[in-house]
């Protein structure tokens, strides 16, 4: 079975008899293209022609008034009215969605009729422009397919947005001869308005038996939990006035009320927060005498006082959305545009969009029955949560309220995630605004874990022909007594590794990759040889480090599992006359790198390395031949939020920066390029993720006036 | 080589020019017509009247939605609440919100009857409940309350089942039709159709059950609890089985199911079809018909060889080797297989449609299993193919966190349930679903400090955000001289010129009264002068003058340079959710005393930092704005701790133990260690020290020091083993490390250092 994306490839950097292997089946693959090609063409000249004579859909110039005519006898069918215990695992088919790799349901939209009873009265308006812009979202969007046949979901054209104007029994008699209609299997109703005179019911009255309802002001005993949507009653006034986002912070009023005809009795409960409280609190009502042409919609007033709206609505911190006849408010739509914090008293309402956004970090929920402790309960909430609360409504109604569009694809992807669950999105994506997302990180490796010590490193050597000294350090190292195994990485294609008999005998086991080519990333692949947690890079000709200090590092590593832990560190600097990053490796009080030429870290980061690299740093780093290391510490300090670990007291490295290339000295030209990869790297990172500390790790009793043998680590820092 | 790839080569261009040739004419309509049919893809019309039609609702419809006819809002409450009843009961309906506003969320257990059957897991649970900083043996001051009749096992043919408890619980006075009630229950119903009966009118009591059907759930009301056997420890709990994060997941098996097939009956279509995704490679499914006495009566032709493969594999080795664990229905929803490959690392693959998720209110299962669908079993083993590595290593970690947090202990099982009704009566001081499903979880996070993530010391990086760039010095003095000492005086001075310094706060704790202003340092941070009690804890005391996240905890006979608190603070910076600080003491196994045993000698290692010069984040120390309702506190909180770390004192340490911490002067510095080594599982952090620090002797006891010293030391001792046997393990985690500035003792010149006071022998 293929799948769309996990592709983790476990062998080595392309290998020599894979090359041929990936060759011939190019070549394969090609001609058969080219025969497949020959076939169809062949086919063609026989295939009816039929589809080309095409339907009436392709016409473009069409008015809804010329959709074709439906008639509806008084005897024809009435779905059942909506079945209160369906779930997804009962009521709906999930075989029409099937498997795929892209985790994609399918969506049909039927096509527009106009439905008439047997006396030629229509049954409603055939569609309003909401409803009309939501099925341009949905037939615009990847969810959908002309194809009734693959369809998973299905989308009547028939507009039930306002209950208050359809006609119920003959919608749903239109309902019910739709031709996949199927008891309203798979169906999704979109319902802004629900209920009417004199129950005012939470739910759309058109029977509808099990089509799903994505509906705005369910109350929790309507709303089938994983089964319906609640929606947002869409706000028109969102398209006509362009309310620019407002930084958060104080404002104006503590507590606005904007909503028109409320109860007498919240009115007076409110009026009466206003009078204990004076000021902050505003109480708007409808203005009564405005002069003709002035829509009522946009004015509010207090007294004589005349507010435009939803202006107003920015004035304030918190804007109270009450229940009106129905639970769910388009005012809440404008508040959340004003980026002022809803307050929303409507007991068992059911939230938009609740089974995915966490409307804790957006909103207040106040129970009606405390309504009269308002001030006091939102006065307890810290000013800096105000702020985030109010920056979360904004992000709220940008990412879900705005247009109909927004709730139209809002709602298809948490269907859509009820039937893949294992590729939904994150409660991250739904719910962090943009700027959250940009600067906070999630750390891969977040669970605080001690790796057992018994588990042991990996010690990775990249080599290109210094023999000698790569004996040197394989005996060096084996004497950590953390090692479990070896891996030498032979960067060399023109030459073989030694043979067998004259490599140093140690007492763990050591393994020879040769490589196809002489790359730096080579030395970060996350080879299968690799079976520890830890991994210690170090290069052919690191012969200076003690086995103490190996050993300590090890230590430190398995106390900060998800760091760089290593030896030499260096810094970034900002340079200011030259406006940009700038290297530092001279003996300074900070660092925010170590170099890999010898350096602890988790097999994890070789994985991200290798296939999460960002932009071409990869391939930069294998064409200069250098900053592998840095690039390291960025993809590490990104992903993880964390400073690296400096181990142990400065040392005498012969030359740090030439480990890894051959003839390189630590010259001008090689500082400058180092500093260029800085910038390179911060430029494709977006951000300079490298974090400064000024600290260093240590073994507790370092330096103490303690015998040297009670020390766990006597032998570190000697020169 | 280079031969065949020529006549490839050849043979490629052959084929075009063929291709050219005869089908030249027909591609060229292949062309056309394709382009045809991307036109012809039959999209939604745009319409050419679009622009006119009408709006869904008239906007002044849409913005003042009333209607005058309707009844008062009141009077529609009082509707609500006679019709919203039993099985459609809610919060707002059924739960009387006013028995909690005096007294606070306080929870009432019925006595226990002698000659009353109590099963050992609901007496854990009763237990649990008893000794939780909610219990109140007071009915009247009750806002939850829980029988003591056991209806965890409601299965009539099970020799657990309570008769009669219909009769029992109507003779209650406190009943109330089961009003503000919270009744357990792990198995309700019995074979052959295991329905959710639980054979007695629960009426509008809360219900927190096993195996929950989505059906029968009233949301926001009733909680789903995982199925936990008689086993399940009561506290503490053994950690996950995750030791290592490996990528990819190294593990022997991909996905693995082993359990019983059921042939008839409720459960058995998905039972009965696991085993067509057996592979005997990477996914190992295997049923056994062997159950009940009778099996053998509806044995079909698969049976003889699965049992027999059956036996052929260890189920706990399984669990052990294998990414991903099937977790299918068994006659009932749940099942202990949730709770054992949650515990595992075992990735669970749920196959229980209509199984209302444990603790789904609060948990995002999404996170950390895969919730597959019964109807598309066949499907499973390619989906679970198809995760990313990536997201199987988080899917694996966040099972780890769960378990850990909600459900290692009957205890967090319990405290979980409660806190998840406590969320619900005061919904603007409750926990974000990012509290509950973040590190370290909904338990420790506490909403009562407050709501706002920045206020915690765990979410800066999740964030985005950063601890303050300041700090608190809180000085305690409480020497019996009292007057102002030099090393007081000489402490204040060399704090307050630390550039982090933001205000210094000096508890005096004395008979006599602070020496006036005038005799106190003059310094460039406000000074502040509190008088206090004569109380050790007074240290944690929640002083609301405390502004910034960092406190510096000092004692007055502490010395310590300006340089010392700069690099320190400047550390603490990295690691805010740790404690970070100068001397340090350890703990080791006692192997021969088979106790914990505590070392303040120099070692190799640390696990404590002593709080006579730490740094710390404000949470654990702080108080939050008021918490639920105006609680009253009967008499002021005994121990003055602050408000987090007195409910998570009085949440996990039983009162005869907190007793003795509190009589206990010298138990401050291991409590606070151990608890928020409780919470982050990492140990503290030392930094360098100029001076070795001079361990605090209080001085009445100066003149027998060596005596007083050895007590001292001996309760310290019991303290650390009675805290860990309180939490059933050891928090404390040790660390070999001490962080130095980066040239520190390095031969370099100290013009070039930035601590060189630091060097100074």
């Amino acid at each position: 079975i293929m799948c769309a994306s996990a592709k983790y490839n476990t062998r080595g950097p392309a290998l020599i008899p894979r090359m041929k292997t990936k060759h011939r089946i190019y070549y394969i693959t090609l001609f058969s293209i080219v025969l497949l090609g020959l076939i169809a063409t062949g086919m063609f000249q026989f295939w009816p022609h039929s589809i080309e004579s095409s339907s009436d859909w392709t016409v473009e110039k069409r008015s809804v008034h010329d959709v074709p005519v439906v008639k509806l006898p008084t005897d024809s069918p009435i779905p059942e009215r909506g079945d209160l215990s369906c779930r997804m695992h009962t009521c709906f088919d999930v075989y029409r969605c099937g498997f795929n790799p892209k985790n994609k349901i399918k969506v049909y939209i039927y096509s527009l009729k106009k439905y008439v009873d047997e006396y030629g009265t229509s049954v409603s308006n055939t569609i309003s422009r909401e409803y009309n812009e939501l099925l341009t979202a949905i037939s615009d969007s990847e969810f959908y397919t002309d194809d009734v046949n693959r369809a998973c979901l299905f989308v009547p054209s028939i507009d039930v947005l306002n209950q208050n104007v359809l006609r119920i029994k003959e919608t749903a008699q239109a309902l019910a001869q739709l031709s996949r209609w199927d008891r309203g299997t798979n169906h999704l109703l979109f319902n802004m308005l629900p209920g009417g005179p004199p129950d005012y019911n939470t739910a759309l009255d058109v029977p509808r038996d099990r089509a799903l309802l994505a509906g705005g002001g369910f109350s929790t005993w309507t709303y089938r939990q994983g089964y319906d949507v609640s929606i947002p009653v869409y706000s028109p006034l969102s398209g006509e006035v362009d309310l620019p986002e407002r930084g958060p912070g104080p404002r104006r009023y503590f507590i606005l009320s904007s909503q028109m005809a409320l109860h007498p009795e919240y009115r007076s409960e409110l009026e009466a927060l206003q009078v204990e409280n004076g000021e902050s609190v505003l109480i708007l009502d409808k203005c009564t005498n405005l002069s003709d042409g002035i829509p009522a919609v946009r004015k509010r007033c207090h007294k004589n006082q005349v507010f435009d709206y939803p202006q107003v609505l920015q004035e304030s911190t918190f804007c109270v959305v009450l229940r009106g006849a129905r639970l769910g408010q388009a005012v809440l739509s404008d508040v959340l545009q004003a980026g002022c914090v809803p307050v929303i008293i409507a007991d068992s309402y059911i939230l938009p969009f609740s089974e995915v956004l966490d409307w804790k970090r957006a909103s207040v929920v106040i129970p009606e029955e405390k309504m009269p402790e308002m001030y006091s309960i939102l006065q307890s909430v810290p000013q800096r949560q105000i702020e985030e609360m109010q920056r979360q409504a904004r992000w709220f109604w940008e990412a879900y309220f705005r247009s109909m569009k927004a709730i139209a694809l809002a709602t298809l992807q948490i269907i859509n995630d009820r039937i893949y669950p294992y590729a939904a999105i994150s409660y991250e994506e739904w719910n962090d605004p943009p700027a959250v997302k940009w600067s906070s990180v999630s750390n891969p490796l977040f669970l605080p874990l001690i790796p057992p010590q018994s588990q042991g490193f990996t010690a990775i050597v990249l080599t290109y022909d210094r023999v000698e000294s790569l004996f040197r350090v394989i005996t060096e190292v084996s004497k950590v007594p953390s090692l479990s195994k070896l891996l030498v990485v032979w960067n060399n294609q023109n030459k073989n590794p030694p043979e067998d008999s004259l490599w140093p005998k140690i007492r763990v086991p050591l393994k020879v990759v040769r490589t196809a080519e002489n790359k730096l990333s080579n030395r970060f692949f996350p080879y299968d040889e690799i079976e520890t947690e830890a991994v210690l890079a170090i290069d052919d000709d690191i012969i200076m480090l003690t086995s103490d200090e190996l050993q300590f590092g090890y230590e430190v590593w398995r106390e900060f599992p998800d760091r760089l832990v290593g030896y030499p560190g260096r810094l970034h600097l900002w340079d200011h006359e030259m406006n940009k990053w700038k290297y530092e490796s001279e003996w300074t009080n900070e660092v925010s790198m170590v170099l890999t030429g010898a350096a602890f870290y988790h097999k994890y980061f070789n994985y991200l390395y290798t296939y999460k690299m960002p932009g071409d740093i990869k391939n930069w780093v294998d064409a200069h031949m250098n900053c592998e290391d840095i690039a390291m510490n960025f993809l590490v300090a990104n992903v993880t939020g964390k400073s690296v670990i400096k181990v142990t007291p400065r040392k005498k490295f012969k030359c740090p920066e030439c480990t890894a290339i051959d003839g390189l000295s630590l010259d001008q030209t090689h500082m400058v390029e180092r500093s260029e990869c800085i910038n390179k790297f911060a430029s494709v990172f977006g951000t300079m993720p490298l974090k400064v500390v000024e600290h260093r790790a240590d073994p507790v009793l370092y330096k103490d006036d303690f015998p040297e043998k009670l020390k766990s680590f006597p032998n570190i820092g000697s020169l | 080589m280079q031969t065949r790839k020529k006549y490839i080569f050849l043979t490629f261009l052959a084929s075009w020019l063929l291709l050219f040739f005869f089908g030249g004419d027909q591609l060229r309509r292949f062309g056309f017509f394709s382009k045809r049919k991307a036109e012809a893809r039959r999209n939604w019309p745009r319409w050419t009247d679009r622009s006119l039609l009408k709006s869904f609702a008239d906007p002044e419809e849409l913005q003042s939605d009333g209607d005058p006819s309707l009844p008062s809002p009141q009077a529609q409450r009082a509707a609500r609440l006679s019709v919203y009843k039993n099985s459609r009961c809610r919060m707002e309906t059924c739960f009387d919100f006013s028995r909690c506003e005096k007294h606070g969320f306080k929870v009432f257990t019925y006595p226990r009857e002698r000659d009353q059957p109590l099963s050992e897991s609901y007496g854990k649970i009763l237990t649990s409940i008893e000794r939780s900083r909610y219990y109140t043996p007071n009915p009247e001051e009750a806002c939850l309350f829980i029988l003591s009749i056991d209806t965890l096992d409601r299965d009539h043919l099970s020799g657990q089942y309570v008769r009669n408890v219909d009769e029992k619980i109507r003779s209650f006075p406190l009943w109330n039709g089961g009003r503000n009630h919270l009744i357990f229950n792990l198995y309700s119903g019995t074979w052959p159709n295991y329905t959710e009966d639980l054979g007695f009118d629960i009426g509008q009591a809360i219900l927190a059950k096993a195996s929950f059907y989505t059906k029968s759930f009233r949301p926001g009301f009733d909680i789903s609890i995982p199925l936990f056997s008689k086993d399940h420890p009561q506290r503490g709990g053994e950690r996950g089985w995750l030791y290592q994060d490996s990528i990819p997941p190294k593990k022997k098996y991909l996905l693995v199911f082993k359990g019983k097939r059921y042939l008839t009956g409720i459960g058995s279509g998905t039972r009965n079809a696991l085993h067509h995704i057996h592979n005997g490679k990477d996914i190992v499914s295997l049923t056994t018909c062997k159950h009940g006495k009778d099996w053998e009566k509806h044995k079909d032709v698969r049976c003889d060889k699965d049992n027999v493969d059956y036996e052929k594999f260890d189920y706990q080795e399984l669990l052990h080797n294998s990414t991903f664990c099937i977790v299918p229905r068994g006659r009932r929803l749940g099942s202990f297989r949730f709770l054992e490959a949650l515990q595992a690392a075992c990735i669970p693959v749920l196959l229980s449609d209509g199984w209302e998720l444990p603790f789904a209110e609060a948990i995002d299962w999404g996170k950390a299993a895969v919730v597959g669908n019964e109807r598309l079993l066949l499907q499973i083993p390619s989906t679970v193919r198809c995760i990313h590595p990536e997201r199987v290593l988080a899917f694996q970690q966040q099972t780890q966190f769960l378990w850990d947090a909600y459900f290692s202990s009957v205890d967090k099982i319990v405290h979980t349930t409660l806190e998840i009704i406590k969320d619900r009566l005061l919904p603007h001081r409750s926990r974000s679903r990012f509290l509950w499903n973040t590190l370290p979880g909904g338990l420790l996070a506490l909403p009562d400090f407050s709501t706002h993530l920045g206020d915690f010391p765990f979410y800066y990086l999740q964030h985005g955000s950063s601890p303050s760039e300041k700090f608190t010095a809180f000085i305690r003095a409480v020497s019996l001289a009292c007057s102002l000492s030099q090393p007081i005086l000489r402490l204040i001075q060399a704090v307050s010129e630390s550039q982090y310094c933001a205000q210094i706060l000096v508890l005096w704790s004395c008979e006599k009264p602070p020496p006036p202003s005038r005799k106190w340092p003059q310094t460039a941070v406000p000074l502040t002068i509190i008088q206090g009690r004569r109380k050790l804890s007074d240290r944690f005391f929640p002083y609301t003058a405390i502004q910034t996240d960092a406190v510096l905890s000092l004692d007055e006979h502490t010395s310590l340079s300006t340089s010392e608190v700069d690099f320190a603070f400047v550390v603490w910076r990295s690691f805010p959710e740790r404690i970070v600080g100068f001397p340090t003491r350890s703990h080791f196994w006692d192997a021969e005393q088979r106790r914990w045993g505590y070392t303040s000698k120099w070692t190799n290692e640390l696990s404590i930092v002593l709080t006579a010069a730490a740094f710390y984040h404000r949470y654990p120390a702080g108080e939050g704005p008021a918490g639920w309702g105006a609680r009253p506190h009967p008499a002021p909180p005994p121990r003055s701790l602050p408000r987090y770390y007195h409910s998570l004192f009085t949440e996990y340490l039983p009162a005869g133990l907190r007793e003795l911490v509190d009589g206990l002067a010298a138990c401050e510095d291991i409590l606070m260690n151990v608890l928020v080594a409780a919470v982050t599982k990492l140990p503290p952090i030392k930094v360098t020290q100029q001076k070795q620090h001079k361990e605090t002797v209080p001085q009445q006891v100066k003149g027998t020091a060596g005596a007083a010293g050895s007590r001292r030391f001996t309760q310290r001792q019991d303290c650390l083993n009675q805290l860990a046997d309180w939490f059933g393990y050891m928090p404390l985690v040790s660390s070999q490390l001490r962080l130095d500035p980066v040239l520190f003792k390095d031969q370099v010149s100290v013009l070039r250092k930035k601590y060189p006071r630091l060097e100074k022998p």
